[in-house]
């Protein structure tokens, strides 16, 4: 993998760029990313938050509004697509029905005026790297939702790009193939050195894949860091709620000192978190525990947080259950009990005490409870 | 268990059809299933299959029909037919008095059923003239009363005394003909019974069906450039807007055929709209107007505004289902606006145009009401032809065969089309 702190020069550059299609609504409101060459970055966020156009907009599909989109050195505002040089994944493979695979390999070398023989190469050593070899000349129809999508991966590096987009690639395959894929281009990736923006909701196919993650809200970038940053620790609640399961507890902020804060439950219980994105004394906060670093019945002194709360729900996962209880202010608080030798047994309606370390606990941004 | 499950599988390695439960193959047992369900189809379409079979199928079989039948002859003159089958046309002599004696007792007959005119008519189709011989001998056969007939006969009308009339007598005395698919085709069979092209200046029907396709094809080439941006338009226009110039669009197909072609002519003719407003401009002269209309001009004009909805259509619900990544696929990939267009967007609306292009052609080659309101004499098709000689001249027999050649040649490029591009390519919405 690629250290990005020690990059040096960016090889795409998003300087303050906004977009609007209606001249009323900011799409992305202002947006700053610098992204290192050879790194894997996906854009992350729901829907309508401003990723894919982002994409589309470094891509060439669209205008930024406001600001310069540069690569390598120059900026690429009023450079059309096709002198973009950036090979392109869509979410439906976008394969040429009409034409062969290799006919399909075969066309962004044509459209470059190479020799025959150079692009039969080319489209052979292509095929053969995702596997396909013997594949060339069946139509794009008669290959299966995986076949198609390592052709169209293909297709986007067979003219060797520096850049290749992905927009939601694997949103139309099974779940299975979809694991089996994300291997599979995190390992072409990590072959050919090329730079890959990757745009997804699938916040595990994120995880998987990526050097950073680019998490986008609200046409904003909430947080930009490694995949194990973002679950461990992330800046704000949006993040801490998007990315994996998160338990939350509101509360109103007591006290700070080195670092911690002292936060008042809504049962008036006081806890102890780390201070992250919080205000000053009386501000509210939202704290976020991960469901996995909840201790049921903790034996007395090992964590100093503990509240009571009821079991609610238990479900068997094999190698965890999955606890749902009641706690004061959620009643949605997850805890995976792990199907550890001698855990302890667990029954529904029973009361029970929840306990964790301060650095597990994260006091961010207050969110409004619907 | 293990047994069971087997079993099925064992069931199909035998030999033979593969059995029902009860013992009877599975295939009758299958159709027996599916026979109700099928009837009750059956039941469902019956009504609409007669009465196209009725009022549509049926009259049409019969109007064909009529471009072989030649019935009328040996029904009106059969002792003469009878009698002339002893002739030898090629002895270059008349035929025996005993033709002439059944030609007489048949022409009593039908000048007593009044049928002997019309035997004239169906004649002098082939043989110019003969339609006065025979209303002019029907009158004087009356008189006629005993032999010897063959110069009673020739006094009535010396037409009696040419070799040729008896020739054409003998020619279409059969009970069906060609001669009205060689009319149709601008050839004639001469008294000798050779087959020959009429000379240039007599041909008609092969100059108007060469005209037919030429125009039909100038229309379909117009409906395909003026439709297809439309189309493209259409497919890619939000849908706010793509819905308003759908109703643009459709607007033609809700207004009167007769209401749209009368306002070509308002446009297009010597003092109309677009005349006046070219000698406004000084581009033409006031007394050198064009010629816009009641020639081919006016056809095409008219024809191609009139077809191009069935044009757009098609191309539209093509267009529709081609996705913009596509054209944004072949652009990352280094394709300009051209290339990408070319060689990607262009061969995927392929089944649309071909679609387009079929139905217009084939609504065109077989247009009556808008060449003949605009066509003037050098713009008409052949369906006006086909007209002509349904109201006007009552050749039913030519008109008929002018008809099955028509279609005949619509089914053959339809075939031809068929094995080029594939009926299964056209998606006609």
């Amino acid at each position: 993998m690629v250290d990005t702190a020690n990059a040096g020069k960016p090889f795409v550059r998003f300087e303050s760029v906004q977009k609007s299609y209606d001249g009323e609504i900011l799409v992305v409101k202002n947006l700053n990313l610098d992204i290192a060459e050879g790194e894997f970055l996906t854009m992350l966020g729901p829907s309508g938050s401003g990723k894919t156009t982002c994409l589309m907009m470094l891509a060439g599909f669209e205008t930024a509004t406001h600001g310069q989109i540069y690569l390598g050195d120059q900026p690429i505002n009023n450079v059309p697509p096709h002198k973009r040089g950036i090979g392109m994944v869509f979410q439906n493979y976008a394969l040429f029905p009409h034409m062969t695979v290799s006919e399909n390999l075969a066309f962004p070398l044509e459209v470059r005026k190479m020799s025959k023989a150079e692009i039969e190469s080319r489209v052979q050593r292509a095929l053969d790297m995702v596997e396909l070899g013997a594949f060339g000349s069946r139509m794009p129809a008669q290959l299966s939702g995986g076949q198609q999508q390592r052709v169209a991966v293909a297709r986007a590096l067979v003219f060797d790009p520096k850049l290749v987009l992905m927009d939601e690639p694997l949103g139309a395959l099974d779940k299975q193939l979809r694991e089996q894929m994300q291997y599979e281009i995190k390992h072409i990736h990590e072959n050919l050195g090329v730079t890959v923006v990757y745009v997804t909701h699938d916040q595990s196919e994120a995880l998987t894949m990526s050097d950073r993650i680019a998490v986008f809200n609200d046409g904003v970038i909430q947080q930009l860091s490694t995949p194990d940053d973002l679950y461990e620790r992330p800046e704000n609640s949006f993040v801490a709620q998007f990315i994996g399961e998160n338990n939350k507890l509101q509360g109103t902020i007591k006290g700070r000192e080195n670092g911690n804060c002292v936060v008042e439950l809504v049962n008036g219980k006081s806890v102890e978190a780390l201070a992250v994105n919080v205000g000053e004394s009386s501000d509210r906060t939202t704290l976020s525990i991960r469901p996995e670093r909840v201790e049921i019945n903790p034996p007395a002194g090992k964590v100093p947080n503990i509240i009571g709360g009821k079991i609610e729900e238990l479900i068997y996962l094999g190698d965890h259950i999955r606890t749902r209880m009641s706690v004061p202010g959620n009643d949605e608080f997850i805890v995976k009990v792990p199907n550890t030798a001698g855990h302890t047994l667990l029954n529904e309606g029973e009361t029970a005490e929840v306990g964790w370390a301060t650095e597990d606990c994260r006091a961010l941004d207050p969110i409004d409870v619907a | 268990m293990a047994d069971i499950a087997a079993q099925p599988f064992q069931a199909a390695e035998q030999d033979g059809p593969v059995l029902a439960a009860d013992g009877r193959p599975l295939k009758a047992s299958l159709a027996r299933a599916l026979r109700r369900q099928r009837l009750r189809a059956f039941m469902l379409v019956a009504p609409l299959l007669f009465f196209i079979l009725i009022t549509f199928a049926a009259p049409i079989a019969d109007m064909l029909f009529r471009s072989v039948e030649n019935q009328i002859v040996p029904d009106t003159l059969p002792r003469t037919v009878l009698a002339l089958q002893t002739w030898n046309p090629d002895s270059g002599e008349l035929p025996s008095e005993a033709v002439f004696e059944a030609m007489v007792a048949d022409l009593k007959d039908a000048r007593e059923a009044k049928t002997h005119t019309r035997v004239g008519q169906r004649l002098n189709y082939e043989s110019p003239g003969i339609s006065s011989l025979f209303r002019k001998s029907g009158r004087g056969v009356r008189r006629i009363e005993e032999g010897p007939y063959k110069e009673a006969l020739i006094d009535v009308d010396d037409g009696w005394a040419e070799i040729d009339t008896w020739r054409t007598i003998a020619q279409f005395s059969g009970n069906y003909t060609d001669g009205y698919f060689l009319a149709a085709l601008d050839m004639e069979r001469t008294p000798e019974g050779e087959v020959t092209i009429l000379p240039d200046e007599d041909r008609i029907y092969l100059f108007l069906f060469g005209r037919t396709f030429v125009l039909s094809i100038m229309i379909t080439l117009s409906t395909l450039l003026l439709g297809y941006p439309v189309a493209y338009l259409l497919a890619t226009l939000p849908l706010r807007t793509s819905n308003l110039l759908m109703i643009l669009v459709l607007l033609p197909f809700w207004t009167s055929l007769l209401v749209r072609t009368s306002s070509w002519i308002v446009l297009l003719q010597q003092q109309g709209v677009i005349n006046d407003f070219l000698v406004t401009l000084g581009l033409i002269a006031d007394d050198n107007r064009l010629q816009l209309i009641f020639n081919q001009t006016g056809t095409v004009v008219a024809m191609t505004h009139i077809l191009l909805p069935f044009m757009i259509l098609p191309l539209f619900s093509v267009m529709k289902t081609i996705p913009p990544s596509y054209m944004r696929a072949a652009k990352s990939m280094g394709a300009n606006d051209w290339t990408a267009f070319w060689r990607v967007y262009f061969p995927n609306t392929l089944p649309g145009i071909g679609a387009g292009a079929i139905l217009v052609f084939i609504l065109s080659i077989g247009y009556y009401i808008t060449p003949e309101l605009v066509g003037g004499t050098s713009g008409t098709f052949i369906s006006n032809r086909i007209a002509y000689h349904i109201s006007s001249s009552l050749n039913w027999g030519l008109a008929a065969a002018l008809g099955v050649i028509l279609l005949g040649s619509v089914l053959l490029l339809y075939w031809i089309y068929d094995r080029i591009v594939g009926i299964d390519n056209v998606k006609l919405g």
